[in-house]
């Protein structure tokens, strides 16, 4: 009983934070690169993150990676490593910071920072090409979306 | 038909040759109407610490792009050529006078001019791109209206100007008075803008020759423009190019004509020095 009360409220509780609950960007806590704490409470869909990985409209992490397991998506990238095995080269909280804001762990990378809202040099509003109105920025990606990518990143182990 | 029959099996060969790696620039040779040659690959100037090679975009371009500027009959970039050779002989404006009234034939008057511009203006005290000469010009001595910069007579009077220097060596001056706009020019390549934090140099010296999703990175070389895209059918300013390129950096774009974007062209420009005039090119 006490076990069912208390899944319950943990299921009540993460459903909030991944809304307007989840870590802010600006409070996430990076530890040499790495993010510990998920930012929002809720476990990962792997499924939702494979969408988010090969979708032009949100991650779209295969347009500078090659990754076997998504070649049913055509066109992936070389700009970035191969995605191949990256849960055995790296643990979540490794591969949450990489997503989360990359230029972190690596210092001068190309690979845009998923989620971050300001310290741009002249922000656009999405790609109109006109000026960003607000200071802060929507991050690329919303939380939860980032724990599914991290989620799918992790189903990638060497065989 | 024997032209392109030759064309074809000299591309087939490249082809074949070359075998199916995508990685890097083709070994295709450009030849435009089998008689002006085109240098699409040169030792990079001085003033570059990032790459050793310069290669124009056509290398990075899938065969049947390629073969579109193989012959001007299939270049559809002509087509505005062709328009501007008849603006050319026109008179506009208050003064009565056509381009044709002081520089004569564009064939010889304008030969070399695309090669080493953007160029200090002594006059005018500042760097001038074509379409900033072509409309002082314009108002100056024809007393006619100014075109916008990435109008349709404007990119094609610049098509024009540059198909009469094609195979020539781009050459433009980046010293003496020019030499504080090239330096923001490069500054600006080197900043990375946008929520994407991209420079044109993440891009164009670090990956070129890679894939990004379906497009095959290019050094963003300008030796071919104005360039026919055959996305957009129509031929575009290298002004509206950065404007493309920057907008999808999820930035405020610079505008046409705007001191960042002279100042990038020069600086662009410069990068090519020694690639061959090319415009008006075909790309995808």
């Amino acid at each position: 009983m006490k076990r069912t009360l208390m899944t319950v409220a943990t299921l009540v509780f993460g459903a909030g934070m991944a809304g307007a609950d989840a870590v802010a960007p600006a409070d996430v806590v990076f530890a040499d690169g790495s993010v510990a704490m998920s930012l929002t409470g809720v476990a990962g869909d792997p499924e939702n993150g494979r969408k988010v990985m090969t979708t032009r409209g949100l991650g779209n992490c295969i347009a500078c990676h090659e990754v076997t397991a998504l070649s049913d998506f055509p066109f992936h990238g070389e700009v970035g490593p191969s995605l191949d095995g990256v849960a055995s080269r790296w643990e979540e909280a490794e591969l949450r910071g990489i997503v989360a804001n990359a230029k972190i762990m690596f210092d001068g990378t190309m690979m845009p920072a998923f989620y971050k809202t300001s310290g741009y040099i002249r922000p656009g509003k999405g790609f109109t090409g006109k000026a960003a109105t607000e200071e802060e920025l929507e991050p690329l990606l919303g939380a939860q979306d980032i724990e599914d990518v991290v989620a799918y990143l992790m189903t990638l182990k060497d065989e | 038909m024997k032209r392109t029959t030759t064309l074809v099996s000299v591309l087939a060969l490249a082809a074949w040759t070359a075998g199916p790696t995508l990685a890097g620039p083709d070994d295709h040779q450009l030849v435009i109407n089998d008689e002006i040659q085109i240098i699409t690959e040169a030792a990079a100037p001085a003033h570059m610490d990032g790459i050793d090679t310069i290669y124009s975009g056509w290398r990075f371009r899938a065969d049947e792009t390629q073969a579109l500027e193989l012959d001007d009959f299939e270049n559809p970039g002509m087509i505005g050529v062709e328009n501007a050779m008849a603006i050319w002989e026109t008179v506009d404006g208050s003064e009565g006078k056509s381009c044709a009234s002081c520089h004569e034939s564009a064939e010889s008057s304008m030969k070399g001019v695309r090669a080493v511009y953007p160029k200090w203006n002594e006059a005018a005290g500042e760097v001038r791109t074509l379409e900033m000469q072509i409309n002082d010009c314009r108002t100056t001595r024809m007393g006619a209206e100014k075109w916008k910069w990435s109008g349709g007579d404007m990119v094609d009077m610049t098509a024009l100007i540059s198909s009469v220097s094609r195979g020539m060596p781009v050459n433009v001056a980046i010293d003496g008075p020019a030499q504080s706009t090239w330096e923001k020019g490069k500054e600006i390549y080197y900043t990375r803008f946008g929520q994407l934090e991209l420079s044109c140099a993440n891009c164009h010296e670090d990956n070129y020759g890679n894939m990004i999703r379906a497009d095959h990175l290019s050094q963003g070389q300008i030796n071919g423009f104005p360039s026919y895209r055959l996305k957009t059918a129509k031929l575009g300013s290298v002004h509206n190019r950065f404007k493309g390129c920057v907008r999808d950096t999820r930035a405020e774009t610079f505008a046409d004509g705007s001191p960042e974007f002279v100042a990038l062209e020069l600086y662009v420009a410069s990068r090519g020095n020694g690639l061959s005039v090319e415009g008006p090119s075909v790309r995808n």
